[in-house]
């Protein structure tokens, strides 16, 4: 038998339910691998309530339905008296006064959490490079970024340090760190998971969603936190129970594909290895139908004034007076508010709160954020358009695999462009899903498989088919070299 | 130029705190007067990945108040985040309404002396209120303080926010629209309007202009007035202020200022921070409110009779003055009881007694009316009784204190007590020819035309009968016979 | 639409977003602000008269919460991650 930490979550519940392993057993084996952190996947381990909570559950006879599973949660989702800090030095040792409600779902049923994984600052970014706490280093090079700006939830994942986890997107931060760590990321369509507690980047397009290795892992893991919830106003849950993934061929499944992904801005071996998964797809019985979304072009602008504005309120209650960084013995309000922000945000976090302060500002709004409202309703009349035609979306999840470290961190402009493929899709609130489809020279690429609204079961099963078809390895060949 | 040439241009805004049991957009139950930070939640004190959910109450209370402002209720309303740092304002954004208000323009009436007013209502608008700060040493100022302590207990209650047009021009005016608001809102159950504690609060804009002409001047923000009488003399000082600033050939300076009750003068609140610019947009945390049209028109069918129209309808109908309506006016309760005693007494000696007596003889008691042993229908006996001259007026009122004291009905302690007024002719006769016979001194000051002596002679009768007499009727045969 | 982003411009805005930037980050701020406004202001020129603007991609109207008090925190715990506390208070310090 096969490395309990090995095991996909689904083989875990079934190994303790058969009474061939333990709750206990697999925290052990997981939390050894976690403590053991060469990514810095984690910026904080809940052991020992993670080891009580795990005999408890052995203990009962009864067993919850996720049977004591582990799992790794992103640090944005607040945990109850365990420190959770957005990748923050504002937030450096807080200790939140509730639970998220997603979080919470998963401990009624039975999963243990068994850490906090690290993250870009406040969800900014998209190589986990802009932690306060240092970058997390990709599981397949640890040269290289994971991703982000969920890249511990990814690591962590690819890693072995969990068998799934918990991540939030808001413009492709659970897509892009799965594609580039060669696991399956899921965002859900906006509204079907509840966002009370989750540490708000931009509200409008933040969406909490599975990290697995394997795409029936994360239907079954979005089973269990969707849902009404009646602290979100936002959120409405799915409209039928997540089904976990059977189908074997993709007969009948009308795909689309985004020509203007698959150009220019995208790596040759990307396109490569999502023309072979598409080329698959077709054998399993998909038709591939061109589609074009015009406006998704002008989707980066859109969202790089929609997300800060909304991120420039959402921080503003980050002032050293109910909790976090407090800047010591200022002489006014004005300059203990200034320097408490200046000492407990890194510099993406000031450069996006200014670029949002500035487009809501007065003589500003209409120019940019109104007009980026509008924009966005463009762009999601383009996705309502090409889904008259088609039941999936296809592109590559980002245009290129895993970067260097440090490669990207002195231009934004270049950083911000690792997520033209995911954001269309976010700005239009639809449930999209990574999977890994191939490698370019040794790094995994994704492919991304987006629906429309609410369509997460055609989206799981078309995924599933499609992730048997290609048997992409999800163990790192430098993890195998490693251990 | 004369103070005369200048005609003011004023404008209200007004805050009530709503009548729920929790706050805004949490479920805190709200509180005055409680310890420090005991009514807090993860939401109202905005910890990390809180979120707001919109409290139903608040909104069917702001369309209530939106129906007794004559206001429209659009068909969908939106929040917004205006944002601005301040320690009270956790979020450092307060969720209010811009664009998309709860409610939209109306009109409200209100009476003054001079007349029927009318003054247009812009909008009113629903959002949660800040917290309270308390300033440590020093004389309890911001400025010079120690320190400021931050109690969230407030924060987050729900407030309506209630915008006039400019159009009164005069003080009194202000403060008669404000109390006729103010009672109407607190009769509808939408707020306690407690000034001082600063569960209702008023602000003023005020400029003025050269009087006859169009244009509008420099306005002035007079901030927080807590009670009507301030608010009336603040305004007055501030068009004062004014008008002497322009006669002095000065120019207005746009500004917000605060009315210091005591010395009666007017202070600048300068702030040192810059001009607000508060970044308004739409809330994504809260989706929109677009009530049920059937709902929103059942909720203005269900209103009962405002304490305005109440008080026009007695003045015309029933014949009160204007000060007895304004004065029964100003409970539902009081009204309603003054209402019932009207309905089997006529109306004005209903208000007199109501007003007067009931009410005088009740406050060494500190019952209201209705809470008294004293039913509308027993007062409205003692007033038949009385106006048929059947009891005395001293009776009556003995007949009152002994329903307050022990309950029970008029008649038969009037019957018990024999206290019913003599009814014989023949008894009333002999009991004046007798004080004639006994106070010769007294009848010939009376016979030199002395009228005021008839009280000493109607003094003795009631005294002789226990207060049965009828002091009118002893006064008319007083005059017969001594002028026989 | 003109848009100049020059120091002012950026130290206003840091105010308005309470950030104290020294005048070398206000330089920074200023190339890097301007370098990601070029980009974005590509959806300057869109002619978007008549569109609606799109504040939730998600119809939904009337979430409601019934007026019913739900327990609060104790004090202790409400003041639990206060950087500093006094008189059962969040203090703020000298306001100045
Ligand atoms: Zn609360």
């Amino acid at each position: 038998m096969s490395a309990p930490t090995d095991l996909t979550a689904t083989q875990q519940i079934a190994a303790v339910r058969a009474g061939e392993m333990t709750s206990a057993e697999l925290v052990d084996a997981h939390l050894a691998r976690c403590e053991d952190d060469r990514w810095n996947s984690y910026l904080a381990l809940n052991a020992d309530a993670a080891r009580a909570r795990a005999r408890e559950i052995d203990a009962m006879a009864d067993k919850p339905p996720l049977a004591g599973v582990p799992i790794a949660v992103k640090d944005a989702l607040v945990t109850r008296d365990l420190v959770t800090t957005s990748g923050s030095r504002m937030l450096e040792g807080f200790r939140p006064l509730y639970t998220a409600t997603c979080v919470a779902r998963l401990e009624e049923a039975g999963a243990i959490v068994v850490g906090k994984t690290n993250m870009d600052e406040f969800a900014m970014g998209s190589s986990t490079e802009n932690s306060a706490y240092g970058p997390t280093l990709n599981p397949w090079d640890t040269g290289r970024v994971p991703g982000g700006s969920s890249g511990g939830s990814a690591s962590a994942v690819a890693a072995r340090q969990a068998p799934w986890s918990l991540g939030s997107d808001t413009g492709g931060s659970i897509r892009q760190p799965a594609a580039l760590c060669g696991i399956v990321g899921m965002k859900p369509t906006y509204g079907a998971v509840s966002r009370y507690g989750l540490i708000a980047f931009a509200s409008s397009l933040d969406q909490v969603g599975p990290f697995a290795r394997t795409v029936a892992d994360a239907a079954l893991l979005l089973s269990y936190i969707e849902g009404r919830d009646p602290m979100d106003s936002t959120c409405v849950g799915l409209r039928e129970p997540v089904c976990v993934p059977t189908a074997t061929d993709l007969s009948g499944v009308r795909i689309g594909v985004v020509e203007e992904l698959m150009g220019e801005g995208t790596d040759d071996g990307v396109r490569a290895a999502v023309r072979e998964a598409l080329d698959r797809a077709e054998h399993l019985g998909a038709t591939l139908v061109p589609v074009e979304l015009p406006n998704s072009r002008h989707g980066l602008s859109t969202y790089y004034i929609l997300a800060p504005a909304e991120c420039s309120a959402n921080l503003a209650r980050f002032d050293g007076i109910r909790y976090g960084h407090s800047s010591a013995d200022t002489d006014n309000l004005t300059e203990h508010y200034e320097r408490t922000r200046a000492e407990g945000f890194g510099a993406e976090v000031k450069r996006r709160i200014m670029l949002g302060t500035f487009a809501l500002a007065s003589g500003y709004y209409d120019a940019y954020y109104g007009q980026a409202q509008r924009v966005r309703t463009r762009i999601a009349e383009d996705f309502d358009r090409a889904f008259e035609s088609v039941d999936l979306i296809a592109s590559p999840t980002s245009p290129s695999v895993a970067f260097p470290l440090a490669s990207r961190t002195d231009d934004p402009m270049h950083m911000y462009l690792s997520d033209t493929c995911t954001i269309p899709i976010s700005l239009a609130g639809l449930p999209s899903v990574s999977i890994p489809c191939g490698l370019d020279a040794g790094m995994p690429v994704g492919l991304q498989l987006s629906g429309p609204a609410f369509s997460e079961n055609r989206l799981f099963d078309a995924a599933h088919a499609l992730e048997a078809a290609i048997g992409f390895d999800t163990a790192p060949p430098a993890l195998e070299a490693a251990a | 130029m004369s103070a005369r040439a200048y005609e003011a241009v004023i404008g209200i805004e007004i805050h009530a705190q709503l009548l729920t049991n929790t706050k805004m957009f949490c479920g805190c139950a709200l509180s005055f007067g409680d310890e420090p930070n005991v009514h807090t939640c993860p939401v109202c004190l905005a910890h990390p990945g809180a979120l707001p959910v919109t409290n139903a109450e608040a909104v069917r209370l702001a369309i209530i108040a939106g129906h007794a402002l004559g206001c429209e209720i659009p068909e969908r309303s939106t929040f917004h985040r205006k944002n601005y740092f301040y320690p009270d304002l956790p979020k450092a954004y307060q969720i209010s309404q811009f664009d998309e208000p709860i409610c939209g323009p109306g009109r409200f009436r209100y009476l003054t002396e001079g007349g029927e007013k009318e003054l247009g209502i812009t909008r009113a608008h629903l959002e949660e209120d800040a917290a309270k700060l308390i300033h440590v040493g020093g004389d309890g100022r911001r400025a010079g303080a120690e320190q400021s302590i931050v109690d969230f207990n407030r924060g987050g209650t729900p407030l309506l926010e209630i915008v006039t047009e400019p159009e009164l021009s005069d003080a009194a005016d202000a403060a008669a629209f404000l109390r006729q608001l103010r009672l109407t809102l607190v009769q509808l159950g939408i707020t306690d309007g407690n000034m001082e504690q600063g569960s209702m609060r008023a602000d003023a804009n005020i400029s003025i202009r050269p009087a006859g002409s169009t244009g509008l001047g420099t306005k002035t923000e007079l901030k927080n007035m807590n009670s009507f009488t301030f608010i009336e003399r603040g305004i007055q000082a501030e068009i004062a202020r004014q008008t002497a600033i322009l006669e002095a050939g000065g120019t207005i300076t746009q500004e917000t200022l605060h009315y210091d009750p005591v010395t009666g003068e007017i202070h600048s609140l300068r702030s040192k921070e810059e001009a607000h610019d508060y970044r308004y947009f739409p809330e994504p945390d809260l989706v929109s409110v677009a009530p049920d049209r059937a709902w929103v028109e059942e909720l203005r069918a269900s209103l009962p009779e405002s304490p305005v129209d109440r008080r026009r309808r007695w003045v015309a109908d029933s014949g009160l003055s204007f000060e007895d309506a304004e004065v029964l006016a100003e409970t539902r309760e009081l009204g309603d009881y003054f209402e019932r005693v009207a309905a089997v007494a006529p109306a004005k000696s209903a208000a007199n007694w109501v007003r007067g007596e009931l009410r005088a003889q009740l406050r060494e008691r500190g019952q209201e009316p209705w809470e008294s042993n004293v039913t509308p229908a027993a007062l409205g006996e003692i007033i038949a009784m009385a106006e048929a001259r059947e009891v005395s007026m001293p009776n009556a009122k003995a007949v009152l204190a002994e329903l307050i004291a022990n309950g029970g009905d008029p008649r038969a302690i009037v019957e018990a007590k024999g206290l019913g007024a003599i009814s014989d002719e023949g008894e009333l006769e002999a009991l004046v020819d007798r004080l004639i016979a006994d106070n010769p001194a007294q009848v010939q000051q009376l016979r030199d035309g002395k009228d005021k002596v008839i009280g000493f002679f109607v003094g003795q009768a009631m005294k002789a009968t226990q207060g049965r007499a009828d002091p009118g009727r002893v006064g008319e045969l007083l005059r017969e016979r001594v002028r026989e | 639409m003109p848009r100049v982003i020059d120091a002012d411009v950026v130290r206003h805005v840091a105010r308005l977003s309470r950030l104290a930037l020294t005048d070398d980050e206000v330089e920074t701020m200023r190339a890097e602000l301007s370098g990601i406004l070029d980009h974005v202001d590509q959806i300057q020129s869109l002619d978007l008269a008549g569109v609606a603007p799109t504040t939730h991609v998600i119809h939904l109207e009337n979430v409601l919460r019934t007026d019913e008090p739900r327990p609060s925190l104790s004090p202790e715990e409400a003041l639990r991650e206060a950087p500093r506390v006094a008189a059962g208070g969040f203090s703020v310090g000298r306001m100045g």
